[in-house]
């Protein structure tokens, strides 16, 4: 088990990368952090490894850093999170509109719930959180792309934020489609987009998932704009559903 | 099926505050007079009707509305129907309850019956559908309809009833459906059971935890995996609800009184804990979709409805899993387990459409007429050749067109059993009564599943106490201590307060100085008379 007197180290490492959030602090905010992270010095949380080893449905609490949420419905919101090791999944975690608002991409929070798994997918269940008033890690994309056809590679990164390149579409329908709305093209505008990539050796189905990503982001539109045969490198968030699933935040054409 | 998880827990959690919110919406909303039938169908207008449809993420179902809107409007040139398309009915309630604020309600729309008893909240809201039904020209089988429709009779009376609120008609059922049980009888006969006809409960346990027997490393005898959930329910809800029915046990009526929290609900939910407990049993909230588990030798009982049986089985043409995880075994459908095999009983769910009332009589019959033409042959055959739906109407069922369906091998053969095994137990279904508030219900009847398998597997203590406050909170957040208040005309709200009492007694004041001042202006104009 971590402490709070850890998130220092955080701060610290949180420091050298602020510019991917564009946020640097000056030393008086890194001072309140401190002081933020000693007034809650009894909060214990888990490492990710020790996350990564705790049974399923056991209670857990981590220290991490939102990455992106999903759009807010009645008190819930399911957040893509990471610290500087691992990604965290946690579905629909109780939260107020107010506090919605500010769950902001490099937001650091302690969240406690449940481990649980479905369909594979390993997340955070019936979650409460509060706010870590302490600086977010900074998360790169890991590059994926030499894993692309390996599934326990694949399985090993886990929620994370991800990129690959040099893709190529695929119809993914018999009419020749780039991508579908919904698994089987029964959706319209507005509902998932899902589309078929290859690298030559295996094929895969992203989604763009529309409560993360909706119709008038730029991922979507660059989906909807795609063409059998393009070139892309993609972005976005390892998710499980019986396998590979992401849910993919950019999308550029080569 | 992915998006499915979300859509169903977000969107069930609105319900629980919609009813609220229409309350005071319908205040605002345009007052609508009653619709009444026109003596003729103005074929000269253009009428733009729009119809929000609902689909089981099946693009086959797509383009069988899409189909029958263009067979429709051939044969009504001046109607103009544009479909808007839902993959979950919860969505869709949650948007016509923010249109009848608006006054922007579709004018055809695929519903349950639990949520028109909420929209009926607003005066003329949805059109009763009783006069059109027995219209000589234009209802059931009317003589100046362009095509041919089912009769009054022809439709299904079990089906019919369940579009019955406050005794009117405020809808006409478009497909019905059950749960079945699809069993993998390859696993239950190397356990060594038989399958029997009707399958109870005591036997669904039984062999589930005679199916958690495992290897010396680890995996489980049966499959020889490391994971084995026998049996798994797709719907909390209507396993809650099917057993209490079973056992005859209070869950609501018609006037809404709430009976959910007794003593049978806490016995079956002890029971689901402890097979929990043995990791005999799980619910798709928890765990996952039954087909999955069932399709990869993971699971032995699945319950889920008719209109997921092409889902279901080694062979089936749909599937979530790869390929290669599919193990090869025995389908076989029977109805969900029972308690009394002398009595079963299932219940009866499927999508219902109901009219929403708009101002020009000429649009809403327009309506109706689109309504009417999703009852015919054609569509309700295709529709229900999708899924394991069966059709409606009587006059769908009979024709030759939907046997040679059902007789037909190409199809897929565990939808053609669920199917028949629907057809043959119409007369064992059942509803839930309906009414504003039933939706909130049922959602809580699901919650007491999921949250006690949960704590089970999060090993918290279940007792006694922990029935008690499951129920305090699931009656909280639900808010079902004010449904069945509201529902009470006899409850004792105390004595008045002291300033209505004195607004009573001053308007009394008024109305005795009103009749004075009347009496005496007559007994004047007399005397001057």
């Amino acid at each position: 088990m971590k402490t709070f007197k850890k998130v220092m180290s955080l701060a610290v490492v949180a420091a050298m990368a602020l510019s991917v959030f564009g946020c640097a602090k000056n030393d008086a905010s890194e001072t309140e952090a401190a002081e933020s992270a000693q007034s809650q010095v009894d909060a214990e949380y888990l490492s990710y490894a020790e996350y990564e080893a705790a049974a399923i449905d056991t209670q857990v609490t981590v220290l991490c850093t939102v990455m992106a949420t999903q759009s807010w419905w009645e008190d819930k919101i399911t957040v893509y999170a990471a610290d500087q090791d691992g990604a965290y999944f946690i579905y629909e975690m109780a939260c107020s509109e107010e506090d919605a608002a500010n769950l902001t991409a490099g937001t650091t929070i302690l969240v406690t719930g449940y481990k649980s798994e479905w369909e594979g997918e390993i997340e955070i269940t019936d979650a409460t959180f509060e706010f870590a008033d302490v600086d977010g890690v900074a998360i790169a994309a890991v590059d994926l792309t030499a894993d692309f056809a390996d599934d326990d590679a694949l399985l090993a990164h886990q929620n994370q934020y991800f990129s690959m390149s040099g893709l190529t579409v695929e119809a993914i329908g018999d009419n020749g489609e780039a991508f579908f709305y919904k698994w089987d093209n029964s959706g319209t505008q507005g509902d998932d987009l899902y589309f078929t990539v290859s690298d030559g050796t295996v094929t895969r189905t992203f989604t763009v998932e529309a409560y993360l990503t909706g119709a008038d982001t730029d991922v979507y539109q660059a989906v909807e704009g795609l063409n059998v045969g393009d070139t892309i490198d993609v972005s976005g968030y390892m998710y499980w559903y019986e396998g590979p699933n992401p849910h993919i935040t950019s999308v550029s054409v080569g | 099926m992915i998006k499915s998880r979300k859509a169903l827990s977000l969107l069930l959690s609105f319900a629980v505050l919609a009813s609220s919110f229409l309350m005071s919406a319908c205040h605002e909303q345009v007052e609508r007079h009653e619709f009444i039938v026109p003596d003729a169908f103005d074929s000269m207008h253009q009428y733009e009707i729009t119809f929000w449809a609902k689909n089981d993420t099946n693009i086959n179902q797509t383009r069988i509305y899409n189909q029958a809107i263009e067979d429709f409007e051939a044969l009504y040139p001046n109607i103009h129907v544009t479909i808007r398309l839902y993959t979950d009915y919860n969505k869709i309630y949650n948007d016509v309850i923010t249109n009848i604020a608006t006054d922007t309600t579709p004018n055809v729309c695929i519903t349950y019956p639990d949520h028109i008893a909420t929209y009926i909240s607003g005066e003329n809201t949805v059109v009763p559908l009783d006069n059109l039904f027995t219209d000589p020209n234009y209802g059931l089988g009317g003589a100046l309809v362009r095509f041919n429709s089912p009769s009054v009779d022809q439709v299904v009376p079990e089906f019919l009833d369940e579009c019955v609120i406050n005794n009117r008609h405020y809808a006409i059922p478009y497909m019905r459906s059950t749960e079945a049980l699809y069993i993998n009888k390859t696993y239950v006969e190397a356990l060594g059971y038989e399958v029997p006809d009707i399958v109870t409960w005591d036997f669904v346990w039984e062999v589930s935890n005679a199916a958690m027997a495992q290897n010396a490393d680890g995996t489980y005898a049966v499959n020889g995996q490391s994971v084995m959930i026998p049996f798994i329910y797709k719907s909390s809800d209507n396993m809650m609800i099917t057993m209490l029915r079973q056992l005859d046990a209070g869950y609501s009526d018609n006037m809404g009184n709430i009976g959910l929290f007794n003593n049978t609900t806490t016995s079956i939910l002890r029971t689901v804990a402890d097979e929990v407990g043995q990791g005999a049993f799980s619910t798709f909230t928890v765990s996952g979709y039954p087909a999955n588990f069932l399709n990869a030798g993971q699971c032995i009982f699945a319950v889920d409805s008719t209109a997921g049986a092409t889902w279901m089985g080694s062979d089936a043409p749909l599937s979530d899993i790869h390929e290669s995880e599919i193990v090869d075994f025995e389908t076989v459908v029977r109805p969900v387990p029972q308690f009394d095999t002398a009595n079963p009983r299932m219940i009866s769910q499927g999508p219902s459409i109901c009219i929403f009332n708009k101002e020009d009589p000429q649009e809403v019959l327009a309506s109706w007429l689109f309504a009417q033409y999703l009852l015919s042959n054609e569509v309700q055959i295709a529709y229900a050749g999708t899924e394991g739906y069966v059709p409606v109407t009587t006059m769908a069922q009979q024709s030759q067109e939907y046997q040679d369906y059902l007789n037909d091998p190409a199809q897929y053969s565990i939808k053609i059993a669920a199917t028949n095994m629907f057809l043959d137990n119409i007369d064992n279904t059942f509803v839930t009564a309906v009414f504003n508030g039933s939706t909130s219900l049922r959602n809580a009847a699901a919650q007491l599943i999921d949250s006690t398998v949960k704590s089970v597997r999060r090993h918290e203590t279940i007792n006694d106490d922990y029935f008690d406050h499951l129920y305090a909170e699931v009656t909280a957040l639900y808010r079902l201590d004010q449904l069945s208040g509201a529902k009470d005309s006899r409850t004792d709200l105390g004595p008045l307060p002291a300033e209505s009492k004195f607004l009573l007694t001053l308007l009394g004041v008024v109305w005795i100085g009103i009749g004075a001042y009347f009496i005496t202006d007559l007994v004047k104009k007399r005397k001057k008379a």
